[in-house]
């Protein structure tokens, strides 16, 4: 392998890592403040997707409002999952709470089957993804390199949001201890509430960012990106942003670094980041940087 | 009943005693008696049943959050099929790449090749225990979830062992219904031998708290694990009699969607009830088959629709959700049958004032 072919496949590598590690965050936002795992956030995602989709094709918006409007109305859908879903099950056991996770996820992709059709759908990418540009011998396309910027924008406004404002203040203490939280005069519901809506509207914007990438959407399209980021959050170290973005960096540099430098793992692609889950849970189980408890969220 | 006379028998003994004759004959009656697509149904209640109980232990009475059923099933789906087919019928299936020559003249009884196919699986539950079950809940439901994908890709990749995709065609019909029904009655009992056991109470104790249960000398880990063996174990004993049941397998019967059927039965049944899980496989197999016109086409007189495929699953995953939310406990609670509940609620005759006064 030359190292034109390297930086190619470090550039493909990287763009997909960014992805993963913006649909991480979400993940991580949410379980650190509820301690949940948001089995339906892959699913979210997925509505991120259609919702996009339907607003090009079927309200012939310009892409850029569909994105705006598929955003607004997939945080609003998020903020209505937990209400609906978790909110009742607080004080559950964690096992009750897990199965309603599960049993959202699945009433979603079901759902989504008989909204949105079991047949794939083309998303259409608006012109400007599609085009290709050569940098240095290397081909980018511009989906590619938007992703990674992207990404790097919203990790500096949620770490200025969660480091200097109320709201971020309050996300941390109700992550640290909800009950002094709530003694401190915070209105747990509003702050989890907000989360939700931050954590969908990023797989949202995952998901958006996904069809861009691979222009084809399917009800059950979330459930592999979901589960991966989920542990390239539990990778990173759960609860901490940065450590998601690490994660998920992490995770699509070495599932398609991997796939590069030995192609006949192809196949198994979809089991690295199982391995790399196992492995990191039993040498650091509170993941890379999960020893930081002040980024947690 | 006259409990005055000395009777070499308890009531309750006698009762099961009598349950058991009766039930046996139903069994003949219905092997006789039903057609072929009710037998179908009947026999899928029987791999149900198993797949709850097993799922059961290790999520109901250990607490701990499992979701790799899937994974187990396929494990013990694979190594039977593969075990009893013949030496042409695994030329036949495995035409884009031959089988590996050591597998390609096995061929041996159902009965041992089922029995392996569970012992594998429960030796991989044991391997994946050890590793796995130091982690808390919510990180063991992910590993043990990414434990079954990793299975699936693993039987999707290795071509000349499972004929990857592809999957294996035309395996032997061998699971008749004593098969089903036989298993499932005999695992029913050592579960419940085994809850009943000081072992189960150790597994409940684990369950309602893990830092009283180890101060009060009980060895969590080896027993987390000893439960998540056993429960693998049935798991791949299922998958045995599923496949041939079916008599086609591939990867893809065995998505984490697999998983969810079982959770769905448990969850509805009663997180910690071996009864809720027989009454609520049986109940949810017959419902998953009796509803599947929501598929297909429907009338509601005022609006007619062509058919919506996937409504079914709504429902199920709809009401997943509402008993979660509504009705923890689900049909049972952690309640178990026994006769003297149902003399509590008035279907059989009180026990005799004597055993009354024994105090139970």
């Amino acid at each position: 392998m030359d190292f034109q072919t390297f930086l190619q496949q470090f550039v493909n590598a990287f763009s997909l890592g960014s992805l993963y590690a913006l649909i991480a965050i979400g993940y991580t936002m949410v379980y650190g403040i509820l301690r949940l795992i948001n089995f339906a956030h892959g699913d979210i995602f997925m509505v991120g997707g259609y919702l996009a989709f339907y607003g090009v094709s079927a309200f012939l918006m310009p892409w850029w409002l569909a994105v705006i409007v598929a955003i607004a109305l997939t945080a609003i859908f998020g903020v209505g999952l937990e209400r609906v879903a978790y909110r009742p099950l607080r004080d559950s056991p964690r096992i009750s709470i897990m199965i309603s996770a599960i049993g959202a996820s699945f009433l979603l992709e079901n759902l989504a089957i008989v909204l949105f059709g079991a047949r794939p759908k083309a998303f259409p990418v608006p012109e400007f993804f599609a085009t290709n540009f050569v940098l240095g011998g290397v081909h980018i396309a511009t989906v590619s390199l938007v992703i990674p910027v992207v990404t790097a924008v919203i990790l500096a406004v949620l770490i200025w949001m969660v480091h200097s404002t109320r709201v971020g203040m309050a996300m941390r203490a109700v992550s640290t201890d909800v009950e002094a939280a709530r003694l401190m005069a915070i209105d747990v519901n509003r702050i989890v509430s907000i989360t939700f809506a931050i954590g969908s509207a990023l797989a949202a914007i995952g998901g958006i960012m996904w069809a861009l990438k691979y222009p084809r959407l399917e009800p059950l399209m979330g459930i592999m990106p979901g589960l991966k980021c989920f542990i390239a959050a539990v990778i990173g170290g759960i609860g901490s942003i940065g450590g998601a973005v690490l994660g998920g960096l992490l995770l699509g540099i070495i599932e398609l670094m991997t796939v590069a430098f030995l192609p006949e793992l192809t196949g198994y692609k979809d089991a690295f980041a199982f391995v790399l889950l196992i492995i990191v849970l039993l040498v650091k189980p509170t993941g890379l940087l999960g020893k930081n408890q002040g980024e947690k969220v | 009943m006259n409990t005055l006379k000395k009777s070499p028998m308890s009531r309750d003994a006698k009762l099961t005693l009598s349950a058991a004759i009766i039930g046996l004959i139903l069994l003949f009656i219905f092997d006789q008696s039903f057609d072929r697509f009710t037998m179908q149904i009947f026999k899928l209640c029987a791999i149900n049943i198993i797949l709850a109980l097993s799922l059961n232990l290790i999520n109901g009475f250990t607490g701990l959050f499992s979701l790799g059923h899937a994974g187990f099933m396929a494990v013990g789906a694979y190594t039977c099929a593969i075990l009893t087919m013949s030496p042409e019928q695994k030329e036949v299936n495995f035409i884009l790449q031959p089988i590996v020559p050591w597998l390609a003249q096995v061929q041996i009884p159902f009965a041992p090749a089922l029995l392996l196919g569970g012992m594998l699986a429960g030796f991989i539950g044991w391997v994946l225990g050890v590793i796995t079950l130091r982690l808390r809940d919510d990180y063991l439901a992910i590993a043990t979830l990414g434990f079954s994908e990793i299975i699936r890709v693993v039987l999707t990749n290795a071509q000349t062992v499972t004929n990857g995709s592809l999957g294996l065609k035309g395996l032997p019909r061998f699971t008749t219904m004593w098969w089903s029904w036989g298993m499932a009655i005999l695992i029913t009992v050592f579960l419940v031998l085994l809850i009943k056991s000081s072992y189960g109470r150790a597994f409940k104790a684990i369950r309602d708290n893990e830092i009283a249960a180890e101060s009060m000398g009980i060895n969590v880990l080896g027993l987390k694990v000893m439960s998540f063996t056993i429960s693998s174990f049935l798991a791949g004993i299922a998958g045995g009699l599923l496949a041939h049941y079916l008599t086609t397998i591939d990867p893809k019967q065995f998505i984490f969607l697999k998983t969810f059927d079982i959770l769905l039965i448990v969850v509805l049944g009663g997180v910690g009830s071996l009864t809720g899980s027989v009454v609520a496989a049986i109940v949810v197999t017959i419902a998953m088959e009796a509803l599947r016109f929501l598929d297909g086409p429907l009338n509601f007189g005022f609006y007619a629709t062509t058919g919506i495929p996937g409504l079914r699953m709504v429902f199920f995953s709809a009401l997943l959700m509402i008993v979660v939310i509504y009705r923890q406990q689900g049909l049972m609670g952690k309640a178990e049958f026994s006769w003297d509940a149902l003399s509590r609620i008035g279907l059989l005759p009180r026990r005799g004032a004597k055993a009354a006064k024994g105090g139970r």
